[in-house]
């Protein structure tokens, strides 16, 4: 952001619409927004305590199983998508569904389908990320240049070989890219997950804040959440700029 | 084409029929309705390089893929060594136009590339890379990505590996149409030399004239529509004259006029 000419450090615009926050808080317009300052004294203040940590747990949990599962059946089946034909055409249908339905509204039916526990959650959460994922490595592996193929096969590359030697490399810029949108959507289905199934983790603590009007605790679990997902996904953004060097030359 | 046969003065000697290392027998290819190859038959002598010549579109590419194993023919045989293939095998290495390296990989794993796909240990296999890395002029660069080379040194990368396979038989499909003039002709005289010193059977697609004049023992004249091998000419008096002289040869020169004579017509 450039303000008369001079460059600030990026997010500083953060700090204008902090600053903003705190000035409404201050007036004291509505119980819906307390000050910024007490919110981060209020966050402080439970980032330690037992049920906080129960929470992170808990979510935490369920959200790397969630992810940990959408990435390894995810990817896979991505790439073999990218690479026969067959399998495309069986299933990109009910990919494109999936990625653009308001998954929300199976939450129900996965209750039905795998109880009010941990199970239903990490599946909402897995549900949530997968889709991204698969049309990822598919577009990645479907860009691969031809000879790099050829060239393998001509060395006598079983499949195996030519799965995790080429196809795997060869699409992991655009892989990288769908895990990180993925990541983002996990923590959508997670915190869903764990409004509408069960009430346990942060969707308990947001249950319980928001019923009690504890909106300074409210927002501060919720700008926790962010920092959270904010950083992961960074973490991922970061992986991919360090492979993009070849993405070009593939 | 009676200068390239009979005068030479060991006419005895290439009377008897070469032994051959690859054989192409009756091959046909279609892809859909195109023709790409129709009942073509050749054979490429042991230790020689072979070219094969002709206008764009003309079915070379499709011809060294089915020697490769990489596609399979409609019809037909190839034997490698006496023995029809069945797919890719490791008799036969491949050097691809595109170069076709792992960008996400430095020369000294490209080099190995080959030899990792065939099972060799990883100390061992990088040994015998070295050794070509710094055959094909290339040492130093052990560490660099293909991203930081120049096209030729991204060739040459291409080249050791196929080297290092060890393979009998080395296909070559128009490796030097993506490097400039000079590195061309650098190129062109390493593989003369490779030739003399290898002791494999090269397969060497192209569609310069003079290259293919240049560097071959025999050349293979390819025609469109549908495919067939026109005409085989086996340059016999400039090969042991010394790369210098070959371009003011008198054979040489007439065989490029030869070659364009007949493939003129073909050139829309
Ligand atoms: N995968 C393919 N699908 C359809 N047609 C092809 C394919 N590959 C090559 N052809 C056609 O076959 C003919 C021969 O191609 P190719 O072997 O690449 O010729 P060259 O290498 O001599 O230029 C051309 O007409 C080309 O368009
Ligand atoms: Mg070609």
């Amino acid at each position: 952001m450039q303000v008369f000419g001079v460059k600030l450090p990026a997010m500083s615009s953060l700090l204008l619409w902090g600053l903003l926050w705190e000035i409404v808080g201050q007036m004291g317009l509505t119980f819906f927004v307390p000050p910024l300052s007490q919110v981060f004294a209020t966050l402080f203040e439970i980032i330690g305590t037992p049920p906080f940590l129960k929470a992170l747990w808990e979510t935490g949990y369920a959200f790397f199983m969630g992810v940990f599962f959408a990435i390894v059946i995810g990817i896979p089946v991505g790439i073999l998508m990218g690479k026969s034909r067959f399998l495309d055409e069986l299933l990109l249908p009910w990919v494109n569904i999936f990625v653009s339905a308001p998954l929300t509204a199976l939450v129900p039916v996965l209750m039905v389908l795998f109880g009010f526990g941990l199970t239903s959650i990490i599946i909402t959460t897995t549900l949530f990320a997968i889709w991204i994922i698969i049309l990822n490595a598919r577009a990645g592996v479907r860009q691969i240049n031809r000879s790099l193929v050829d060239m393998a096969r001509s060395f006598g590359a079983s499949p195996l070989d030519a799965f995790t030697k080429i196809y795997f490399w060869a699409a992991l810029p655009e892989i990288l890219g769908g895990v990180r949108i993925g990541v983002i959507r996990a923590v959508k289905g997670v915190i869903i997950g764990q409004l509408l199934i069960s009430i346990v983790g942060f969707g308990a603590l947001f249950e319980l804040y928001a019923s009690n009007f504890l909106m300074g605790h409210f927002w501060a679990v919720l700008i926790i959440l962010f920092a959270l997902a904010f950083s992961i996904s960074e973490f991922l953004g970061y992986l991919e700029r360090k492979v993009a060097y070849y993405a070009a030359k593939r | 084409m009676a200068m390239s046969q009979i005068d030479t003065p060991f006419a005895d000697a290439s009377m008897a029929a070469p032994e051959s290392a690859v054989s192409v027998r009756g091959v046909s290819k279609n892809y859909g309705a195109v023709e790409a190859l129709k009942n073509m038959s050749l054979e490429f002598p042991k230790g020689q390089l072979t070219s094969l010549l002709g206008p764009s579109g003309c079915g070379k590419t499709t011809l060294l893929k089915i020697i490769a194993g990489l596609i399979p023919a409609d019809s037909g045989t190839i034997e490698v060594g006496g023995k029809a293939i069945t797919g890719p095998g490791d008799d036969r290495a491949f050097v691809f136009q595109d170069f076709a390296l792992l960008p996400w990989a430095n020369v000294l794993r490209n080099v190995a590339f080959g030899l990792e796909l065939r099972g060799v240990a990883k100390s061992e296999r990088e040994a015998i890379a070295e050794t070509y890395i710094a055959n094909v002029g290339l040492a130093g660069f052990e560490k660099a990505f293909p991203h930081e080379l120049s096209g030729g040194m991204r060739q040459r990368v291409g080249l050791a590996r196929a080297l290092s396979v060890d393979s009998q038989v080395l296909l070559l499909d128009e490796p030097f149409s993506a490097v400039d003039e000079q590195t061309r002709r650098k190129f062109q005289e390493d593989l003369l030399s490779l030739v003399e010193n290898e002791n494999k059977t090269f397969i060497f697609v192209t569609h310069s004239i003079e290259e293919a004049v240049y560097v071959s023992d025999q050349i293979a004249i390819l025609l469109p529509r549908p495919s067939r091998v026109s005409e085989i000419i086996r340059p016999s008096s400039f090969r042991n004259k010394g790369v210098e002289n070959i371009r003011r040869d008198p054979e040489y020169l007439d065989i490029v006029d030869e070659i364009w004579a007949s493939l003129r017509n073909y050139v829309e």
